[in-house]
């Protein structure tokens, strides 16, 4: 489980997060969704400690990773992994070696074993038959699986994903969001993501957090967002001229 | 960012280059690639402007030294100690920092704003560490190697011109290159060399490292780095020939 307690953050005197708590259940695919520029980015980068929080703590399965320092953080980190929203592939190594990576770096296992592993990983995101091939030469639906496949090379406990549909086109996004809520489910991964994609909050979203301006506005599931008197979170989900007609009918 | 936060964010920066790699077996695989990155590919380069200096500063030596007091052995003479005091040392490293420079600084800003350096550091590894010190490394390794390189066709240049022009015979060339010669000459050489070489690489590196924004901001720190990677190598050329020759 994942906690943040009262955390805050701002940049040259902005607060970006102020006084946010939320908790990340394991086997559960939680969401944080929010307008551009709401903080969930900040908020997804300060769980992981690329952004180290101004107040207010971070907790890992009790273990308080916010007062942890770079060395203390490794055995956490090597916990986890993070889909980015670029994919964040290494552009010199190809397919096999960028999902190797994790595996050369923490783990002293045979030259076979971490291959039986890449297979593996690659497997389960359909991408064997792309195994040799450099990231300039993948669809943007491949980066983000083969960034999947690198993420969970560890067997990751958490798992986070930055905007993981962003650029995708809606049939590319479902298969991304159902590969996620998969692996949520069979590693009992406690899973974070980060999107404003309506459809993925409406297929894996077991739990929501909304963020708006830096605060924590919001928190349900799947089930009864659609039906929150919130005017903030109404105002966002629907935004859209095919959301309001939906909520129409 | 002034200067004295540069120096403050460069030192700090160092702190984490300089330190132990995380695997040996990665930080030795990644420093020949390095060493084929930095010192093979430029190869070619400082081989055409070594050749071509030692011509001219031999030529120009040749044309300057018209007195029948002097003897004609002295262009041998001064064309050795200019190439191996400074045009190696100092020119080639200033092409180095071009070369080499810019590219690490855009290899390490693309890293940057594509995440692949946040990517690292959420698995945990000094990215730092991990991008910066083989770059470093095989550049203080390879680069003396690329000079002693560099001195050997520059003196080679200039005995062509002893071979193909009236200018004066091989034999007044052979017989100056080896009028007294000083091996501390060779060791100043590539003293400045090793200093230059971390100077173009932890600067170019540090001006990839901080960047903030996009593609315009890859372009721009590339030429920052080259820039003043270039300045601190004058800078420095001065320090130590003050220090080591005087």
């Amino acid at each position: 489980m994942i906690k943040a307690d009262s955390i805050v953050k701002q940049f040259a005197g902005r607060i970006v997060l102020d006084h946010v708590s939320v908790a990340f259940e394991p086997g559960r695919t939680n969401l944080i969704i929010g307008r551009s520029g709401s903080g969930k980015t900040v908020l997804m980068k300060c769980l992981v400690g690329l952004l180290e929080v101004d107040e207010g703590e971070i907790y890992y399965n009790n273990r308080l990773f916010s007062k942890m320092t770079a060395v203390e953080r490794r055995p956490v980190r090597q916990e986890l992994g993070m889909l980015f929203q670029g994919g964040a592939l290494f552009d010199s190594m190809n397919v096999v070696e960028n999902v190797m990576f994790p595996l050369n770096m923490y783990t002293n296992d045979s030259r076979a074993d971490k291959q039986k592993r890449v297979d593996f990983c690659l497997e389960r995101v359909n991408l064997s038959q792309a195994a040799r091939l450099m990231p300039s030469e993948l669809s943007g639906g491949m980066v983000k699986r083969v960034a999947i496949a690198r993420a969970i090379s560890l067997n990751p406990r958490y798992l986070f994903c930055d905007e993981p549909n962003s650029g995708l086109d809606p049939q590319t996004a479902t298969l991304i969001d159902n590969l996620i809520l998969e692996i949520t489910r069979e590693s009992n991964i406690t899973t974070v993501i980060n999107t404003h994609d309506m459809n993925s909050v409406l297929q894996i979203g077991d739990h929501v957090h909304f963020i708006h301006e830096g605060k924590l506005w919001w928190q349900g599931d799947k089930t009864n967002i659609l039906d929150t008197e919130n005017s903030e979170l109404n105002q966002f989900l629907f935004s859209t001229e095919l959301t309001r007609r939906l909520k129409k009918n | 960012m002034n200067v004295i936060e540069h120096t403050g964010s460069y030192v700090l920066l160092m702190r984490q280059v300089l330190t132990r790699p995380d695997r040996h077996s990665l930080f030795l695989r990644q420093l020949i690639n390095e060493i084929h990155k930095v010192g093979f590919d430029s190869l070619g380069i400082v081989a055409i402007i070594s050749v071509f200096m030692g011509m001219v500063v031999t030529i120009q030596t040749a044309y300057n030294i018209d007195s029948p007091l002097i003897p004609l052995s002295m262009v041998g003479f001064t064309a050795r100690q200019s190439v191996i005091l400074e045009f190696s040392p100092t020119i080639i490293s200033l092409i180095l920092a071009g070369k080499v420079g810019s590219s690490i600084a855009s290899e390490i800003g693309t890293m940057r704003v594509t995440e692949q350096i946040d990517a690292l550091e959420v698995m945990g590894i000094n990215s730092a560490n991990f991008l910066i010190l083989p770059k470093v490394i095989a550049a203080m390794l390879f680069n003396p190697v690329l000079i002693i390189f560099s001195i050997g066709l520059s003196l080679l240049g200039g005995y062509f011109v002893a071979l193909f022009t009236s200018l004066f015979t091989p034999g007044d060339y052979v017989t100056g290159l080896r009028f007294s010669f000083e091996g501390f000459t060779v060791f100043y050489a590539l003293i400045k060399t090793v200093v230059f070489a971390f100077l173009i690489t932890t600067v170019s590196a540090y001006q990839g490292y901080i960047i903030k924004g996009g593609a315009l901001e890859v372009g721009r720190s590339s030429t920052t780095a080259v820039v003043r990677s270039s300045i601190l190598i004058i800078l420095f050329n001065l320090i130590l020939t003050q220090l080591l020759l005087t």
